[in-house]
Order: C-alpha cells, then sequence, then structure tokens
C-alpha cells in the first residue's frame, strides 16, 4: 500500500500569537525539545508513510530550519521523503489568484501539483495543534475496508463542559461508525467527539474533491467538503483512544505542556513501543545538575545547567537556572538565561530570554506570563 | 579532474582493552560508553571533523560489530562525504594471502592503499581510546612549517607517573631524541599521546623496512618510532596543554566521567565552538520525580529519577526508582535500579537491572575499589555485589 502524508503547518496560526508571531504553528516548541510538527510527522514516519508534503503559509523560516533535508525523520531519501511547498501564488485563472489562501481547501488546492505527482494511493491530511501519538496503519486499513469517501480520526471528550478558544468540529457518529453530522462550535456541553482534522482519502478522490472546489469556488473543507458530502458519501470516524491535547490558546499551551507531567501522558505520548517521536537532532552534552540543584516535578532536556530550584516546570534545551532562584510552573524555551536569585512562577519564556539577577515575575494558570524571543528582563 | 586530500586520518580502533574487561566482553574499547551519551570514540571523530579533517579511515579488528554500526555513515560527525568522509577498515584477504592486523605499525601498512586513494601527502595517526579535545590543523601546521618527517604530540605528566607512558626526550628546540616505553628511570616528562603526523614516503619506507623486519612486533612505539630515530628523521614533539585522559583501565574510566562534574569541571563538553558529536537515539526528555533529590549529576534524555541521586554520570533512559540510592558512580544507558536498591562507587554498563532492596558496591571512602557490572545484566531482588567485584554474565 503505497500512502503520501500531507501536513498543513499554518492552518492555525492566528489561535496562538504569542507564539506563531515568528514561526508557523508546526514549529511552536513543545514538550522539552520538540516542535508540534514532530508529532504528526513521527506519526507518519512510524506508520511506514515516506512521502510527505508540508503545506506552508508565512514565517516558515524556523520550520526549513527544523525540517532541513528530513534525515532526522530518516526523510531523506531519493524517492519520495520531504516536500515543504511554500505558498503558490500566480496569476492564473481559476486559482487563488494574487493572494495567498485562506483556508484548508485553498491550501489544498495551491498543493495540487503535489498531491497530483506522488503516485501513492491513499493520502494522510494532518494539521499541528493536535498531539496524538497514533497508528496511522490501522486507520488506513480501517479506511479500505470499510470502503469509505473519507474517514475522520475523531477523539471523544469527557462529560465535562468544553469551551473551545478556536473553534472546533464537533461530530454525531451513528451506530454504524459514520459521521451524520458536523458542526462548528466555541462551546460544548457534556461528553462530545470532536474531529482531529487526521484524514484519510483516497488520492484519486482528493484530485476529484479539489477539482470539484476550484470550478465550484468552495473554500471551506469541512462545510463544502464534508458538509456538503453528509448523506451522499460515507464519511467515517475513527475513534482515537490515545492521548490527546488541542492547543488553541496560550493558556491551552500551559496546560497541556503541563500535562506532560502526569504519568499517563509521557507513556501515552513517548513510551509507545516502535511509536517513539523523532525531531531535529542537536548534539547537546547532557544536563548537568549543580551540587545544590533541587528538582521537583520537572521535564528536562539535554543541554541544562541547574543550579537553582526548579518545580512542576519545563525545561527545553540549553537553559540555564543560576543559584539561588526558584522557578515554578514554567515554561522556559530553549537558551533561556535565568540569572541568580530569580523568582519565577508560571512564566512562559519564548527562546533566548534573559531573565537578570534578582527579578521575580509571576502570572497565573488562566493567564500565563509570556515573554517573548530574545528580550531582556 | 582527480581531487586529493592533503592530511588523512587513520584511527586505530581495533584494541580490545582487556583491562576495562567486563566492558569490552562484547564490544571494542572505543565503543565504550562515556558521559552519559558518548562512546570514546566521539572524541577523537570530533576532534576530526572539527580539525576540518573529512578523510577518517577507522581500523577495527576485535569484536567490530557494534563500531561499524555506530559510525555507520559517518552522518553524526557529519563525515558522511561524496569523497572522503569516513571508512571502517576492517583486515582483508589481499594479493599475497590474508592477515589479521599484527600490530598498529602493519594496520596503517596493509592500508597504504586507502591513504593512496586520497593521493594524501600527510598521515594523522590516532588512537580511538583517549578522552581529549584536541585541533589536529594546528599540529599539522606545526609539522609543516618545521619541515618535520614526523611530529608526536606529548603532555606533561607527573615524574612519578612517566614509567607508565612512552617517555620523549627532546632537545631545545622540540625534536626528539629518544624515546623510551615506560621507562623505570624517567629523564623527561613529555608523555607521547599516540598521535603522529608522518610525511607519508617516509612512512611509507619504515612500514616496508618493518614488515620484513620478521622480529619486529609491527608496533609505532615499539618498532617504527625507534626506527625513524635511529635513521635520523627529523622527529618533533609537539607539546599539548589541556585535558587528556587515557580511558584504559576502570579507575581511568570512572575518573575521567568523574571529571565532568562538578563546579568547575575538568572536562567541558558544553563549549559550542568544539562539539562532541555522537550518534543517539531519538529519546523523550528527562523526568525528575516529586521526591526525588539529583545533585551534582549528569543526565541524558529519556532518564526518569524517582529515587537519590548524587555525583553520578547518567545514561540515556535511566531508571532510578523511588527509594533507590545511586552515588559516585557512573550508569549507561537503560539502567533501572529498583526500589530500595543502592548503587554505590561502581560502573554499571548499559542494559543492567539492579532488583529491588539490591546493594551493589559501597561507599567510597571505604571502598576497596570500583564494583562493575557488564551489559545486561540483572542482579536479582536482595543481592549483594561487593565494592571492587567484577561481574558479566
Amino acid at each position: 500500500m503505497n500512502v503520501a502524508g500531507l501536513i498543513f503547518s499554518n492552518i492555525h496560526d492566528q489561535s496562538i500569537p504569542e507564539l506563531t508571531r515568528i514561526r508557523t504553528m508546526a514549529s511552536i516548541p513543545f514538550g522539552c525539545r520538540y516542535r508540534l510538527i514532530d508529532f504528526p510527522l513521527s506519526n507518519m514516519v512510524n506508520s511506514d508513510i515516506t512521502t510527505v508534503g508540508i503545506i506552508t503559509h508565512n514565517n516558515y523560516q524556523s520550520l526549513m530550519d527544523h525540517i532541513g533535508t528530513g534525515k532526522d525523520w530518516d526523510l531523506a531519501r531519493r524517492s519520495g521523503g520531504i516536500k515543504l511547498l511554500p505558498p503558490y501564488v500566480a496569476a492564473y485563472e481559476n486559482t487563488v489568484a494574487g493572494r495567498l489562501y485562506s483556508s484548508r481547501l485553498e491550501a489544498l488546492i495551491g498543493a495540487e501539483n503535489f498531491v497530483h505527482r506522488c503516485q501513492a494511493d491513499y493520502l494522510v491530511l494532518s494539521d499541528c495543534d493536535v498531539i496524538l501519538n497514533i497508528d496511522l496503519r490501522q486507520v488506513i486499513e480501517e479506511h479500505i475496508r470499510s470502503g469509505a469517501f473519507l474517514t475522520v480520526v475523531t477523539k471523544q471528550l469527557g462529560s465535562v463542559a468544553h469551551g473551545f478558544d478556536s473553534p472546533v468540529d464537533v461530530v454525531r457518529v451513528g451506530e454504524d461508525g459514520d459521521i451524520e453530522e458536523i458542526t462548528r462550535v466555541r462551546s460544548q456541553r457534556g461528553a462530545c467527539e470532536v474531529s482531529t482534522n487526521v484524514m484519510v482519502v483516497r488520492r484519486s478522490d482528493l484530485l476529484a474533491i479539489i477539482s470539484e472546489s476550484l470550478s465550484h469556488g468552495y473554500t471551506s473543507f469541512s462545510g463544502d467538503v464534508i458538509g456538503r458530502n453528509l448523506g451522499r458519501q460515507r464519511i467515517r470516524a475513527y475513534r482515537y483512544t490515545g492521548w490527546y491535547a488541542h492547543i488553541d490558546s496560550l493558556p491551552s499551551y500551559f496546560a497541556c505542556s503541563m500535562e506532560l507531567l502526569t504519568p499517563e501522558a509521557r507513556a501515552g505520548l513517548f513510551q509507545i513501543a516502535d511509536r517513539q517521536i523523532y525531531t531535529k537532532i542537536r548534539n547537546s552534552p547532557p544536563t548537568k545538575y549543580a551540587e545544590d540543584a533541587v528538582v521537583k516535578n520537572s521535564l528536562v532536556a539535554d543541554g541544562c545547567m541547574i543550579e537553582g530550584q526548579v518545580e512542576n516546570s519545563i525545561l527545553f534545551r540549553g537553559v540555564r537556572i543560576g543559584r539561588g532562584s526558584v522557578v515554578r510552573n514554567c515554561i522556559l524555551l530553549q537558551d533561556t538565561f535565568v540569572g541568580s536569585d530569580v523568582q519565577l512562577g508560571c512564566v512562559i519564556t519564548d527562546k533566548n530570554v534573559v531573565i537578570k539577577d534578582g527579578r521575580t515575575l509571576s502570572g497565573h494558570e488562566s493567564m500565563p506570563f509570556f515573554i517573548g524571543k530574545g528580550l531582556m528582563v | 579532474m582527480i581531487k586529493k586530500k592533503e592530511c588523512v586520518a587513520m584511527l586505530l580502533a581495533g584494541g580490545q582493552g582487556s583491562r576495562l574487561y567486563a566492558l569490552t566482553q562484547k564490544t571494542a574499547k572505543p565503543s565504550v560508553s562515556f558521559g552519559g551519551k558518548y562512546r570514546i570514540i566521539d572524541f577523537t571523530l570530533s576532534n576530526c571533523i572539527n580539525s576540518g579533517l573529512d578523510t577518517v579511515g577507522v581500523l577495527t579488528q576485535y569484536q567490530p560489530l557494534l563500531l561499524n554500526d555506530y559510525i555507520g555513515n559517518g552522518l553524526p560527525w557529519d563525515l558522511d562525504r561524496t569523497f572522503g568522509g569516513v571508512k571502517i577498515l576492517p583486515p582483508y584477504q589481499g594479493k599475497d594471502g590474508a592477515d589479521w592486523y599484527r600490530g598498529t605499525a602493519n594496520a596503517i601498512w596493509q592500508n597504504m592503499n586507502f591513504i593512496d586513494r586520497y593521493g594524501a601527502e600527510y598521515v594523522l595517526v590516532l588512537s580511538g581510546d583517549h578522552i581529549y579535545k584536541m585541533d589536529y590543523a594546528e599540529m599539522l601546521a606545526y609539522h609543516k612549517q618545521r619541515g618535520a618527517d614526523c611530529t608526536i604530540a606529548v603532555i606533561e605528566v607527573p615524574l612519578e607517573e612517566a614509567s607508565r607512558f612512552g617517555i620523549m626526550s627532546t632537545r631545545e628546540d622540540g625534536t626528539i631524541y629518544r624515546f623510551t616505553e615506560k621507562p623505570k628511570q624517567p629523564d623527561s616528562t613529555k608523555a607521547s599521546m599516540g598521535i603522529y603526523i608522518f610525511n607519508r614516503d617516509k612512512l611509507e619506507r619504515y612500514l616496508r623496512a618493518d614488515s620484513q623486519d620478521p622480529a619486529s612486533s609491527n608496533d609505532f612505539g615499539k618498532n617504527v618510532i625507534p626506527a625513524m630515530l635511529a635513521g635520523g628523521e627529523t622527529m618533533l614533539a609537539y607539546p599539548f596543554h589541556g585535558y587528556w585522559k587515557d580511558v584504559g583501565t576502570i579507575d581511568s574510566l570512572w575518573e575521567a566521567n568523574m571529571d565532568l562534574l562538578g563546579e568547575h569541571p575538568a572536562l567541558v563538553l558544553s563549549d559550542e565552538s568544539w562539539r562532541i558529536y555522537s550518534r543517539h537515539e531519538s529519546a523523550p526528555p528527562q523526568f525528575v520525580g516529586k521526591d526525588a533529590a539529583v545533585s551534582n549529576c549528569s543526565v541524558t534524555a529519556g532518564c526518569e529519577l524517582y529515587g537519590s541521586v548524587r555525583n553520578s554520570v547518567l545514561g540515556s533512559n535511566v531508571r532510578v526508582m523511588p527509594g533507590a540510592v545511586v552515588e559516585d558512580s557512573v550508569l549507561m544507558s537503560d539502567v533501572t535500579v529498583e526500589s530500595g536498591a543502592s548503587v554505590r562507587y561502581s560502573i554499571l554498563d548499559s542494559g543492567v537491572t539492579v532488583g529491588a532492596g539490591a546493594t551493589v558496591g559501597e561507599a567510597r571512602g571505604t571502598a576497596s575499589g570500583i564494583a562493575v557490572v557488564g551489559a545486561n545484566y540483572r542482579i536479582p531482588v536482595g543481592e549483594t555485589v561487593a565494592a571492587g567485584a567484577m561481574i558479566y554474565g
């Protein structure tokens, strides 16, 4: 079975502007050493998908830097491998002429060439705002067996009230496993089933979707493609039961990151046999804990130097915590430098932030204090 | 157009490292783990690429499987090149018969064709069992500038330890007039680091003569260097200042690991301008539990620490369970220390499991020696491994 992957790197950029001001959703750092794209990319690689197109929109420099040739995902191939698909802006009729795409469907139209040439029988589509560790081979098998037009991976959420910081597609699934209704909501009472936007479709069907959308001027994938086809074509739900996180705002980024401190999250994301998460190798030395270091309930990347106290925090590569400093409930991105006698609580620092000696900074879980890239406080 | 490389590095990696015993049962010394995420050979390979040398022949013989696999196509060191790069050179069958490498000199002699394939004028001979950071380009510049036939890197050692090394006696201008292997009464404190630069033609001449001498043990230190001195060649000592450690014994391997710790470590790996590269598997970040106590340690990705860990160097994916104690020890990758177990003044090779409540080694102050446990060994629940013991399965 020949399957190709297609990753949308920018689609949810606007939901977390603090971190996407200088990068794509795909290249948001997450979990000490990863970028969000590492999860869909690793899922594809672990499911024997070795041809992957990455649709970009803007701000994709950091993404290109991260992906490189794709060798860290074993995707530096002569045949297939990773292809970055920058926006295709041209003055032809019937294309998104003269402007960048603004929806998933328009992005797909721009990637038509890749879909046309990739020689796969099926395609897996994925976004970067949802974090899963999923065996896509099972989804593909299930899709083929059911003979469905489209299979959407869904996740059932518990019976609490859900407020989504960005709109989410809630699906109603019939007893036969087919999706009967799809609604875009901002909040939901009680248990619900949401689309993860991971989808499997036959390549010829995707090409048909693209050309039909072009001729009708459709722009919305969930509305125009899924919505219009409900009842006409079989659109199936594949229920994913593993660990799931959906990042749609800075507070949810904070909450999802902190969830990694639970053994369930680490087991469900990082410790599944044969399904490890790959990322760019940085060759950092091991992390050093000084004589007076006190570290509790924290996730720490390589290349750090800890001389102070760290609790319930996530430290990315190359972070330094000075003597006498206390860091609680913080997410410190790559190469953050914390001087001596600093107090930090519920702070998110972007890369290369410097916190000078003696500073005290604090936010709240519902409103973490964010410090932009390269700033000095 | 025929391309050329000015200098080719030949890395001797065939040594068994018999004094490391339990750690070299299934692998050659250069591929023994060091410093959490490295192997000994990473230092020489990284030195090569950081010095701008991109053609390295690695001579293997003893238990090469792991080393071959580890070096692979050389990608982690940027040594995957279309011309040059890193090449594994095992003993082979030639026109005149097949033979094992009979000594360090013989290993190079059997691979003169590799050197000539790159048209190299200079040959840098290295051994893969030392921990140090050195710019070979500076040494080569020194060699060329002084017009030497052979340059040997030397390091100052304390006089009382000089009898453990090959000692160079030098004149004012740095030329060597005498070389004595492990002298009883050393008259110099300049120890050979086992790093040589030869002019290719001179090297060939002396290796040819050496190969025709049935009495020779085909060794650089014992035969070739003395022969070149006797032949009146220009032999230079190149003084090196910096960290250098031969990790050929259990004690020195332990010490070199400990040199990474402390406020002002003797060996610094975080220097961005001289990175040490290694091949490592993708492991998740390290996790330190809420009741853990970790101090003065070097910890690698994938570790999960719930117990107490002090003055230790931990490789990737090490697990220290609640109530377990690890002190003054080197734990290589994938070691698990179960609840209530204690590990003191020990070296545990990769994949070792210390069963719940077991005791390995003794506190450093009172122990008679370092306890060593070989790869994948399982220490049963409640068992005791005495200080200084060496066990493997």
